[in-house]
């Protein structure tokens, strides 16, 4: 593999994240967590639907999560494993899964950063380890997509950016 | 590398677009925005200095729609161009799918593309990724000024191709754009592979949708 290795998301996956992710939500009054890759896309939210777009929101995250991670190897430090943004009313958490995805928390007063943090530990371990056996997994059993996929792939781009 | 994932049945693949300062990158996405069916793209986001000149980079989701279950986007990137950002340049090409380089044809701005296009090869090397082996292209643009250098000047400086040194990609390719040009084909006894090219003038659109079009079927086809 020449670029950076490719991973497969599947439903089994996503129904152990979701459940960690609730319980999480749960445990610390938390509104919405998100897990997002560290390339800038979305793998997968839990709790209530944020009203922003969620795709620039995940570019975003990526971008800030990496810069703040050069930052750190700037002070000496390999990572910042977490970060936080505080606002007036809603704030973010977002900490480091298996170094490959994010994981956001968003939060406003109807909780504190101490439970969130608290109650986030837990949860990274957990992600950490359901991460790391799908990216183990990976290039031995992830499924491509079928042979039809390209040719249609290849009309939609022609109708969407013009013949 | 493409993310497949099956529990929402998306696939989404990362674009960017590279080169020298003031090149036409951003240019490149504002015209994509501008003639995409709006239903089909998301907010263009730009983090930008006051004087509009890229600081982080510019951000385009283009949606291909639903293709075999599958929702299929595409996340365009652009790079800051100018030399002291690198820090920032480097970390937009994690995780990249394919590569576009967007040189500025002007005599003057040779150096700057030279240079634009080793600081390119170096940081993909870093993340650990080989620019050769994945999908790339390169876009020539202000084709229409008056000071843009011959196509086969740029070409010489810009493209001279790389040695393909596995045997079932050893053969004579045309190049699909352009007449009596390949893409691979022996010179003096070695095989070579050259990325392919587009002329472009992007502040009007020519070549723009070409170039899009060539790097987005070529990391498609990386999928299956």
């Amino acid at each position: 593999m020449s670029g950076a290795s490719s991973w497969s998301f599947r439903e089994d996956d996503s129904r152990r994240i979701q459940s960690i992710l609730s319980a999480f939500l749960g445990e610390s009054n938390a509104r919405t967590a998100l897990i997002v890759d560290r390339t800038g896309q979305m793998v997968s939210t839990a709790g209530e639907t944020p009203a922003f777009d969620a795709t620039a929101f995940a570019s975003l995250t990526a971008a800030d999560f990496s810069a703040n991670d050069q930052l750190a190897r700037m002070l000496g430090e390999n990572e910042f494993g977490a970060l936080f943004h505080q606002g007036e009313r809603e704030s973010m958490y977002l900490a480091d899964i298996a170094r490959r995805v994010i994981l956001v928390v968003l939060f406003d007063n109807r909780t504190t950063l101490g439970l969130v943090k608290l109650r986030v530990k837990t949860a990274v371990v957990q992600l950490n380890q359901v991460f790391t056996d799908m990216f183990n997994r990976d290039g031995t059993s992830a499924p491509g997509v079928e042979s039809e996929f390209l040719g249609e792939a290849e009309d939609e781009i022609d109708k969407l950016f013009g013949s | 590398m493409s993310m497949i994932n099956y529990a929402s049945r998306e696939i989404n693949c990362k674009l960017v677009y590279y080169g020298p300062g003031l090149g036409g990158k951003t240019t490149n996405l504002e015209h994509v925005y501008n003639k995409v069916a709006p239903a089909s793209r998301g907010k263009m986001i730009s983090l930008a200095t006051e004087t509009e000149r890229t600081l982080f980079f510019d951000f385009l989701p283009v949606d291909l729609g639903t293709i075999r279950g599958f929702k299929v986007k595409f996340h365009l990137y652009t790079v800051p161009g100018q030399v002291y950002y690198n820090a920032s340049r480097k970390l937009i090409l994690k995780g990249v799918d394919g590569v576009v380089f967007v040189a500025d044809s002007q005599i003057e701005r040779m150096d700057a593309n030279i240079e634009a296009m080793q600081n390119l090869y170096e940081n993909m090397t870093q993340h650990g990724y080989d620019v050769t082996k994945i999908p790339f292209a390169i876009q020539y643009n202000k084709r229409d000024l008056p000071n843009a250098a011959p196509i086969p000047e740029l070409q010489t400086a810009l493209n001279p191709g790389w040695p393909v040194t596995d045997p079932s990609k050893q053969r004579v390719t045309p190049d699909p754009y352009h007449d009596s040009e390949y893409l691979v084909r022996q010179e003096d006894g070695q095989w070579v592979e050259r990325a392919p090219y587009f002329e472009a003038v992007a502040l009007t659109g020519e070549g723009v949708f070409d170039t899009l079009k060539a790097i987005s079927k070529n990391v498609v086809k990386t999928l299956g």
